[in-house]
């Protein structure tokens, strides 16, 4: 079997007191397209920045097409692209210009041109960068990824901060990069965005990866149960949700109280008696089905969003 | 890949040349009262603050572009330390040479400055002062954090350069203790090799101790610069590169030491600055009588006269 062209073993990053990597392991193999879900502040971004040499590990292995960042900077850098967290260009400089600029600086390169038709932005090929709208620049930091034609590619939250529009304008834009065999490592915060483009999916929280999987495999560990999210018009005494008919799981999760059932109309019946009972009100009720965010929930406790 | 860089980075740097043209003209005109010989006196000094000024343009924008996350997006590239820097001062040197001409052009036009002194050693001079003003602004900007911390340290470093070296006020003008002082200074050599170059015309091989410690100077102080050079704003700046830093100012600490001892620096400046009040006569500096060696400009033997032609 061919060598991973990720590798990352036991990985450990402190910035001052704070750990914000402990002990992270996963290994990426060419060809897929792997996500680091979680909130912010779980060591997703520094962990990316260590595979690309922006950063030094405390310890740990960590191999990138085979080489190590730390020892191999320069020569790994003419393989790899990165689009960073927030990509900051000149403000007077041109679309075009940064581009040809950074096409440059490396031994193999893709044709700027044809980056900037693909990415639709060459009627803005002379507008300058401080011009650009939120998704432009997005896009022109994904085409800037492309050029060095990378055998891996890093986005660091591809889509934060960019509208719904705009985002799945860059869905589009990745999953066309993955039906092209692209090895991509991503960052997200945003389930939808891992379930929808991400082969595997590493979850990571705290600075530790909580799961790994497929999307599918994970939600299938999660059980495969329905989440059904309510809020209450008072608080429901401990423990007592968990003990109703049909319900699997219970736990309060920021002020609604998010159960987890494999037959959700009994546990909606279950629900609703016993409220009753209680002299208690339902306030809202959302029924969803499993979804990555609920694996987070069930490993953690806590929202993936914050 | 160099070159493209300095091409981009030349963008921002057209402010720069405002400041250093305003400068001639108020030298010009009030000290020198459109005298011309004493505006070519001058125009080192002139000169020397263009050169220097590089400091202030290149620490700025290295700070700025470092806080601003856009170092960054370059460190992911192949790109060097090395690179960065050689990039930016390559390109304020391409806009350091048409300021300089364009200086020397109206000196020429305006204040009918027949002679424009040695070309040659003003050349190398301005190259090489440019190279380590640049290198020195870099590595300013490497030890500080914000543009507040740099300007602050750039205007403590600044101050004393341009009072102390000559470029405002003429050397031989100073205490005797300021002029001690001065000869510690990179700028003073700066300032007294082009006045040397201009005024005096010295050539290259009179300029020697000038040209040499500036030289070796812009070597040192840019190989600092790229070892201390940070890609991440907010980053750590490590311990020990302040006094790296530092270090930078060791050559002329013992050139200073010698040259108070022995050295000609001092009355050279003295001779030029007398010789301002003398009548007009040769132009020939008092002491070289050999033709130049290796200037592609011959000196002139007309002497200057106050009369314009």
């Amino acid at each position: 079997m061919p060598e991973p062209i990720l590798q990352v073993d036991n990985l450990f990053k402190r910035y001052g007191d704070v750990q914000a990597v402990r002990g992270v392991s996963f290994s990426v193999e060419e060809g897929e397209v792997f996500g680091l879900l979680g909130p912010n502040g779980a060591g997703k971004t520094s962990t990316v920045e260590i595979l690309e040499g922006l950063r030094s590990p405390d310890s740990g292995y960590v191999r990138v097409c085979g080489l190590d960042p730390q020892v191999s900077s320069r020569e790994l850098k003419h393989d790899i692209g990165a689009a960073l967290q927030s990509t900051a260009l000149p403000e007077k400089l041109k679309v075009m210009e940064a581009l040809r600029l950074f096409a440059g600086f490396y031994k193999r390169r893709r044709d700027p041109e044809e980056l900037l038709k693909r990415f639709g932005l060459e009627e803005k090929r002379n507008t300058h960068y401080g011009k650009l709208s939120g998704g432009q620049k997005q896009r022109l930091a994904l085409a800037m990824a492309l050029l060095s034609d990378p055998r891996v590619l890093f986005f660091d939250e591809p889509t934060a901060g960019l509208d719904p529009q705009v985002r799945r304008e860059i869905y589009d834009i990745i999953e066309e990069l993955r039906r092209e065999k692209k090895t991509i490592l991503m960052t997200t915060h945003y389930i939808e965005e891992a379930e929808r483009l991400c082969d595997r999916v590493a979850i990571v929280d705290h600075g530790q990866v909580i799961a790994l999987g497929s999307p599918r495999e994970l939600k299938q560990r999660s059980g495969g149960k329905t989440r059904i999210e309510v809020k209450l018009a008072k608080p429901a005494a401990n423990g007592t949700l968990q003990t109703l008919e049909g319900v699997a799981d219970a736990r309060e999760v920021g002020g609604a109280y998010v159960l987890h059932t494999q037959r959700p109309p009994q546990a909606i019946v279950s629900l609703v008696k016993h409220l009753e009972a209680e002299g208690n009100e339902l306030v809202s009720l959302e029924i969803a089905t499993p979804s990555l965010e609920d694996v987070f929930i069930e490993m953690t406790g806590r929202r993936l969003r914050d | 890949m160099r070159i493209q860089l300095a091409l981009r980075n030349r963008m921002f740097f057209f402010f720069s040349v405002v400041f250093p043209i305003g400068m001639f003209f108020l030298y010009a005109g009030i000290f020198a009262k459109g005298n011309p010989r004493v505006v070519s006196f001058f125009l080192g000094p002139v000169i020397a603050l263009n050169v220097m000024g590089s400091f202030w343009g290149l620490s700025a924008m290295l700070v700025t572009f470092r806080e601003q996350g856009i170092l960054r997006r370059f460190h992911v590239t192949p790109v060097t330390a090395a690179d960065m820097l050689a990039s930016s001062i390559l390109a304020n040197y391409l806009l350091t040479l048409p300021t300089v001409f364009i200086e020397l052009l109206f000196a020429r036009l305006i204040f009918r400055v027949q002679n424009l002194g040695d070309l040659f050693s003003l050349l190398i001079l301005v190259t090489v002062g440019t190279v380590s003003f640049a290198s020195l602004g870099l590595v300013v900007a490497s030890v500080t954090n914000t543009m507040q911390e740099t300007q602050v340290l750039n205007q403590l470093i600044w101050l004393p350069l341009i009072f102390l070296s000559g470029a405002t006020l003429p050397i031989a003008y100073l205490p005797k203790v300021a002029q001690s002082v001065a000869v510690f200074l990179p700028a003073t050599y700066l300032v007294t090799g082009l006045q040397g170059a201009m005024y005096s015309s010295f050539p290259v091989w009179k300029l020697l101790t000038q040209i040499l410690s500036l030289f070796f100077w812009a070597v040192l102080t840019f190989f600092v610069a790229a070892q201390l050079f940070r890609w991440e704003p907010e980053s750590k700046i490590p311990r020990n590169a302040k006094l790296w830093a530092l270090a930078t100012a060791l050559p002329f600490f013992f050139l200073g030491v010698w040259e108070n001892k022995n050295g000609q620096i001092l009355t050279q400046a003295q001779a030029a600055y007398r010789s301002l009040d003398q009548p007009a006569k040769s132009d020939q500096p008092p002491k070289s009588d050999q033709p130049s060696m290796g200037t592609p400009h011959p000196q002139k033997a007309a002497p200057i006269s106050t009369n314009p032609q």
